[in-house]
């Protein structure tokens, strides 16, 4: 702080606002200083860089992500069980044993009660199920992550490492997240789980490395009976942005309005 | 492998918030608590807290030392934990940790400084070398202890606890809001967790300070004054009934409600959690201390100082356990049962060694006594023969 900057007191009568003004710009730059000294000390600790900025296209010139928005549909009717999505899903995506991006979840429902399992997510198929009541029907849920619009996941992170892209996928930023796991306790669908190889915080990210190449989710490219689909909202002729559009789907847990983006079609009130 | 009953979406069968995540609500309560007790004395003016008013400011300090340890003994990345603090993101309950944090860490150590004021400017006179040396840097090298200086000190003292209280309940309340608003979890999330929590919270701090203050006594060879005594098990009396009708409320709700989650909760409280909950939190540590301390505060003026200290240690320590208990139930407990709705998973044993393990609980829980013996060899807590029987003050006290 200079004489230059802090001229002598003026003479009296003399407005003061000059002097306040001086004062408040001198807060306001070093205010800004020290984010700029914080931000720095993070990115620096972060060593991958921040986030990108809501201007920069981290994709360089092939891919722009203001033009798509994802979208995924489940029509439970057509799972048969085989277990692909998830040996696909482990094996694309590194998905370390005992935890799950995707998985089937098998119902068997009866007046009297109902039943549901997933023998290790279904990765490999479902064995045969007795159940102790009169069972009347019988279904297989794939389940993931729903890719909210409202994400609780993302909303509780601290750091801000777990973010939502533009083009509508929710993801984590491995070299942020902190592993506290308050995600993962905010996640009401089971989607996310602390990794043991990285010790952060992990979940389904719609094979972003592969839709961002044009490419569909591993899930969706190996599923031989066309239950699960994935479309982009932007594109106009998109199939599943035809059904969102014009059948009836449900989503899983409505009543906590989250606004997934992941539809299903002949869902049963015993999904959560 | 944990076992599952029923049926539990495949990724909630881990406990990722362990033991770690239980000891931090156990420790923040003793700041707050304590924190409340020095207040009744230096905002609210009861006398019968003066004896206590420097030990609890004392204890809040040295517990409110360590209350972020947990925290970063618990991260996946305890190397990324200073995040929290340099880059929130303030959508997140969380995120409000490092300023609330800060903000009281620094009320407190200044209100500290304050009250402890006079004794550093005392101690720098009189001590030698050294250790008069460090005393003068902890003076500030000011040593104005004028009675107009007292009466300053003393005014700042009181606005400092005034804000201080405010706060205290702010960052124990906040506590229990990571968990309240947690939507996807039905154990967890009501409006009432963050009131628990910080009713609990007084137990939890008062309950300490009556079992401190009586081993304090015992090591000073001075007799725990009568009126404190009475007053700390009639104040832990009326934060127990709170907390006790809060928490059954909460359970009261849902079953009657008949809430979509009461159907699993009741099997969580009467399969995985029968013994920490019904047994330990609610009979032995609710029930008894109720009974214990109901008997201290309305037959006072009939009891004996040992008949009264007796009780009101036997219930304090039922009550450290059911405070333990509580922050248990919740944080474990709401981790056994899966967003499914339709199973629980096996109860969790925390491991012996390693990080979140039982060994270094039990050494979380101690460091706050370790420092409070060297805050007292600095700063002494109590005046030397201050309160206690004459003649045996200067071989009986602890930090002469």
């Amino acid at each position: 702080m200079s004489d230059t900057q802090y001229p002598a007191p003026a003479e009296a009568g003399a407005p003061q606002e000059p002097a306040r003004r001086d004062f408040l710009e001198q807060g306001v730059k070093l205010a800004s200083g020290a984010v700029v000294f914080f931000a720095g000390a993070r990115a620096l600790a972060s060593s991958g860089g921040g986030a990108p900025g809501p201007k920069d296209n981290p994709f360089g010139e092939e891919y722009d992500w203001n033009e798509h928005r994802y979208a995924y549909v489940i029509d439970t009717k057509k799972c048969i069980g085989c277990g692909s999505c998830v040996r696909a899903c482990r094996a694309e995506n590194d998905v370390p044993d005992g935890f799950f991006r995707t998985w089937i979840e098998r119902y068997i429902v009866g007046p009297e009660g109902s039943h549901v399992d997933s023998p290790n997510g279904g990765i490999d198929g479902f064995p045969p199920a007795s159940v102790a009541f009169a069972a009347k029907k019988s279904f297989l849920v794939p389940k993931m992550c729903m890719h909210c619009t409202e994400t609780p996941c993302v909303q509780v992170c601290p750091v801000g490492a777990s973010y939502r892209t533009r083009d509508g996928v929710v993801m984590v930023d491995d070299q942020s997240c902190i592993g506290c796991g308050y995600c993962v306790q905010a996640c009401p669908y089971g989607s996310r789980f602390l990794s043991p190889k990285t010790h952060t915080a992990e979940k389904c990210t719609w094979c972003y490395h592969r839709i961002t190449k044009g490419l569909k989710p591993a899930c969706v490219e190996v599923c031989p009976t066309q239950t699960r689909l994935f479309g982009d909202m932007k594109r106009e002729d998109d199939p599943v942005r035809k059904i969102i559009e014009t059948e009836r789907v449900a989503i899983l847990q409505p009543h906590l309005l989250t606004e997934p983006n992941c539809f299903y079609l002949h869902l049963d009130k015993e999904v959560r | 492998m944990p076992e599952i009953s029923g049926f539990a979406f495949p990724n909630d069968i881990h406990v990722h918030w362990s033991l770690m995540i239980v000891m931090y609500p156990y420790i923040t309560g003793f700041v707050a608590g304590s924190f409340i007790v020095t207040s009744l004395y230096h905002v609210f003016g009861r006398q019968e807290f003066k004896p206590i008013a420097k030990l609890s400011l004392a204890a809040s300090f040295c517990f409110l030392l360590i209350a972020g340890m947990p925290l970063q003994l618990h991260l996946g990345h305890p190397e990324r934990g200073i995040f929290v603090m340099i880059t929130p993101h303030f959508t997140s309950a969380m995120a409000g940790f490092g300023l609330l944090y800060t903000t009281y860490l620094v009320i407190v150590a200044l209100e500290v400084w304050f009250v402890w004021r006079q004794d550093i400017i005392e101690a720098a006179r009189r001590a030698r070398g050294l250790k008069r040396s460090l005393y003068k840097a902890m003076a500030l090298w000011t040593y104005d202890s004028s009675p107009e200086a007292q009466e300053v000190d003393h005014k700042v003292i009181t606005v400092l606890a005034g804000i201080g209280l405010p706060m205290a309940c702010m960052l124990h309340g906040y506590v229990g809001f990571i968990f309240g608003a947690i939507k996807a979890n039905p154990w967890w999330s009501t409006p009432l967790m963050p009131v628990i929590f910080l009713l609990s919270a007084a137990v939890s701090g008062i309950a300490l300070l009556s079992v401190v203050y009586q081993v304090v006594s015992k090591l000073r060879r001075a007799p725990a004054e009568e009126p404190t005594v009475s007053a700390l098990a009639r104040w832990l009396w009326f934060f127990l009934i709170l907390t006790i009708t809060l928490e059954l409320l909460e359970i009261i709700m849902l079953a009657y409600e008949k809430d979509e989650s009461w159907h699993i909760i009741s099997q969580l409280l009467t399969t995985r959690l029968e013994f920490s909950f019904i047994t330990v939190q609610m009979i032995i540590g609710g029930m008894i201390p109720l009974i214990l301390l109901g008997i201290v505060v309305m037959a006072n003026k009939y009891m004996a100082p040992r008949l009264r200290n007796g009780l009101t240690v036997a219930a304090s320590l039922l009550l450290l356990l059911q405070v333990f208990s509580m922050r248990w139930n919740v944080v474990i407990g709401g981790q056994l049962l899966s967003k499914s709705l339709r199973g629980l998973r096996s109860t969790y044993n925390p491991e012996l060694f390693g990080r979140e393990g039982v060994l270094m609980a039990i050494a979380l829980f101690i460091t706050p006594f370790v420092l409070m013996f060297l805050f007292d060899r600095l700063l002494p807590i109590h005046k030397a023969g201050e309160g206690a029987v004459p003649g045996e003050a200067k071989t009986g006290s602890a930090h002469v």
